[in-house]
């Protein structure tokens, strides 16, 4: 079966530094993959460069999206193809409502095919299903909204964008149970409703694991993937914590 | 690259001149400021007034702020002080002639809002043609009238309160108005009455090299309130054209007073305007200022507040398109009362060398306890060669003021960018939505069509600013 994602000795500059070095991850089509690590570890660089963010610049390597090579397409050209990214930290637009972002962006994406009434009640089943107050609609993006809103809103958006691939970047930080638990089922419901559906979950903390089930989990130390394993290993790296791959990467140098 | 809006202005039309039934001679002299009179049939306290103000005009220097090198380059002897397209005011829109007719088409008034507005005076060169008023604004007592018309058929109200506001000794450009003004609107509301829907006034410069000079005297008597609404747009012409009003809003105790403006002058347009308002007891005042076009604005509406617990309020946008375009605008505000309160809010945005200048007053005179004001300055300008200046001026001659004052300058952050193309949003739009989001305080206070139209003229703006 041909890979839904293919990243393949993946090398990534900023500003002239390499960040990563060489990564190879491969995701089908259905699957759930994991990625954890620590904090400056380079997850947020991986998922960023996935999405086509113009300051990463892949200095080596191919990235490969349902069979094509997106190493040069444009962010927006890339969530056409089906990919969307769900931001660590996502930014406020002030004066742009949630609502015409969310119908701008359909509309970029699927052609003008829904009616704004259409649009409108299909926005609030999605916004039920989170449940995030109706009158979020009509408030400016993210703009004062707080850490556990910012996240749920990203997961609407997901939801209403209907894409092929999903990054999620730590789409549990700064969430408390309850919220975590309404984001996990939100992601699993969209995910039973599009079984072809690819993730890449990017998190610290196997919690959310025990929700969103992986099929395999990678462990990013320093700029590259250097254990993969199933779901088991996020939970070895829950009692044993991240230190002894660190080290053993160390020694390996 | 851009197309300069120049070279494809949608508005950028005239109609042949061969209509016009008077046309003043270049350059100004007692003899037209007396012929303007005469034509007018005014009575003689306001011939007396215009000589005055001529004598004063002569006088006066040039400001020395602002944009002073533009402002030097004004030739007034190269201006017609006044131009009069037809003899009388219609009475119906039938009447109208075909050609205006045409004219209102292409500017695009919407067909709805003839039914839904109280009243249309639009205002064709130096006089107003057209006037209607509803039936049910006339029962409230609500007088709307142009200018002229309101010195003929309402004297005692305009000799009550005409200059109180703004005398012919403010600056050059008032003294001007005050010589040779023609047209604008006069409105009077009676205590106790709101009106409801707006009401709005179309203005347009027609003749090349002629000067237009409303004037414009607003009266909302004791606890009532009123939103007037004047927004322009003016075709294209080779040579400069000056355009210097004068507005004058009274708010007696308790009223309330709401004036909107948005000019989108072409670009060869000098737009020097001097709009001031005294807000008394417990009165609200609020300019909504939106600076579109011309070559050179200046303007800084004022509001006076003279009476307790009167209210303020400023929302001023400006953008600077172009390095032939520079918006000098910003707001004063004057605390002469105690327990009075103030909001500025004023958004920027230049690009492609155009400057876009914030220049704003905020005066707290002794005796004025318990004075609250906000004022905030945003600029965002959009690439290198533009460019973007606060002048801000603080007067404070009371203590325990509370003031808040914040400036911001940004431009458009790769990030967001970056955020709102991830969900498949194409660069020009990303850019097109953080604009017209920057804007949205202003926009979001407008009647549904102007929102639409200022939505409208941004995009075409922005059009090929995308490197
Ligand atoms: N835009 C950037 N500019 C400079 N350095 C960056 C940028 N983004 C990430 N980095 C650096 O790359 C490394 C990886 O960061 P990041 O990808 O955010 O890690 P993680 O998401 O795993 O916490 C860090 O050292 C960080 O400082
Ligand atoms: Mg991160």
């Amino acid at each position: 079966m041909d890979a839904l994602l293919k990243i393949e000795n993946l090398h990534i500059e900023i500003d002239g530094k390499e960040i990563l070095h060489g990564v190879n991850l491969s995701i089908n089509t259905g699957e759930v993959h994991a990625l954890m690590g620590r904090n400056g570890s380079g997850k947020s660089t991986l998922s960023n460069t996935l999405m086509g963010h113009p300051a990463y610049k892949v200095s080596k390597g191919q990235i490969t999206f349902n069979g094509t090579t997106i190493n040069n397409l444009k962010s927006n050209e890339r969530a056409k193809l089906g990919l969307f990214l769900g931001f660590q930290y996502p930014l406020s637009i002030p004066g742009v409502t949630v609502a015409s972002f969310l119908r701008q962006a359909n509309k970029a994406l699927k052609g003008d095919a829904v009616s704004p009434k259409e649009f409108r009640k299909l926005l609030y089943e999605k916004m039920d299903d989170l449940e995030i107050d109706h009158a979020f609609a009509t408030r400016y993006i993210n703009d004062g909204f707080s850490g556990g809103e910012k996240k749920r809103m990203e997961i609407l958006q997901m939801a209403m964008l209907e894409p092929k691939f999903v990054i999620l970047d730590e789409p549990d930080s700064g969430l408390d149970i309850d919220s975590l638990k309404l984001v996990a089922d939100s992601i699993n419901k969209f995910k039973t409703r599009n079984p072809q559906l690819g993730i890449l979950l990017v998190t610290h903390y196997q919690r959310i694991l025990d929700y969103v089930k992986p099929n395999k989990v990678h462990v990013f130390v320093d700029g590259n993937i250097v254990e993969s394993g199933g779901p088991e290993l996020a939970l070895e790296l829950e009692k044993k914590g991240y230190d002894w791959l660190v080290q053993r990467e160390e020694v390996r140098k | 690259m851009a197309t300069e809006l120049n070279n494809d202005y949608k508005y950028g039309f005239h109609d042949s001149e061969e209509n016009y039934t008077f046309k003043s001679g270049r350059g100004l002299t007692r003899e037209i400021v007396l012929s303007i009179s005469k034509m007018k049939n005014e009575p003689q306290w306001m011939t007396d007034f215009r000589l005055k103000s001529l004598e004063i005009f002569y006088k006066k220097p040039m400001p020395k702020w602002g944009n002073t090198k533009l402002l030097n380059e004004i030739d007034f002897e190269n201006i017609f002080y006044y131009v009069k397209s037809t003899e009388k005011q219609e009475k119906s829109w039938e009447d109208v002639p075909k050609e205006i007719k045409n004219t209102f088409d292409r500017l695009g008034i919407p067909e709805a809002e003839r039914k839904f507005l109280a009243g249309v005076s639009a205002q064709y060169e130096s006089e107003v043609i057209y006037h209607s008023l509803r039936e049910d604004l006339k029962k409230l007592g609500v007088i709307f009238l142009d200018m002229d018309s309101g010195l003929r058929e309402h004297p005692e109200i305009v000799k009550k309160y005409f200059a109180t506001i703004i005398p012919s000794e403010d600056n050059k450009f008032a003294a001007l108005n005050s010589a040779v003004w023609s047209g604008g609107s006069f409105i009077y509301v009676p205590p106790h009455t709101n009106v409801e829907i707006p009401l709005q006034a179309y203005f347009r410069i027609n003749t090349e090299n002629m000067g237009q000079f409303e004037r414009t005297l607003i009266i909302a008597d004791e606890g009532s309130s009123v939103h007037y609404i004047e927004g322009c747009t003016a075709p294209t012409y080779s040579s400069d054209s000056l355009h210097s009003a004068v507005v004058e809003l009274i708010a007696l105790k308790g009223a309330k007073i709401r004036y909107t403006t948005i000019q989108n002058w072409s670009k060869n347009v000098y737009n020097l305007v001097t709009k001031r308002a005294v807000a008394h007891e417990n009165a609200v005042v609020e300019w909504l200022d939106g600076n579109m076009g011309s070559k050179l604005t200046m303007k800084y509406p004022s509001i006076y507040l003279v009476g307790e617990h009167a209210h303020g309020e400023v929302v001023s946008v400006a953008l600077a398109s172009g390095s032939d375009q520079h918006q000098d605008a910003g707001a004063k505000i004057i605390h002469a009362a105690p327990n009075t309160t103030s909001v500025i809010t004023s958004k920027s945005i230049s690009r492609n060398g155009g400057r876009a200048s914030y220049r704003g007053l905020l005066k707290v005179h002794k005796g004025a306890t318990n004075v609250k004001s906000t004022i905030k300055c945003d600029a965002l300008m959009l690439d290198e060669r533009s460019r973007s200046d606060t002048y801000p001026t603080m007067e404070i001659d009371e203590k325990g003021v509370q003031i808040e004052h914040e400036a911001t300058v940004s431009k458009i952050e790769d990030e967001k960018l970056f955020y709102l193309m991830s969900r498949g949003i194409s660069e020009e739009q990303a850019k097109l939505m953080i604009v017209n989001g920057f804007m949205e305080v202003f926009v979001k206070e407008l009647p549904m069509e102007y929102a639409v139209e200022l939505n409208r003229l941004i995009e075409l703006e922005m059009e090929g600013s995308i490197g």
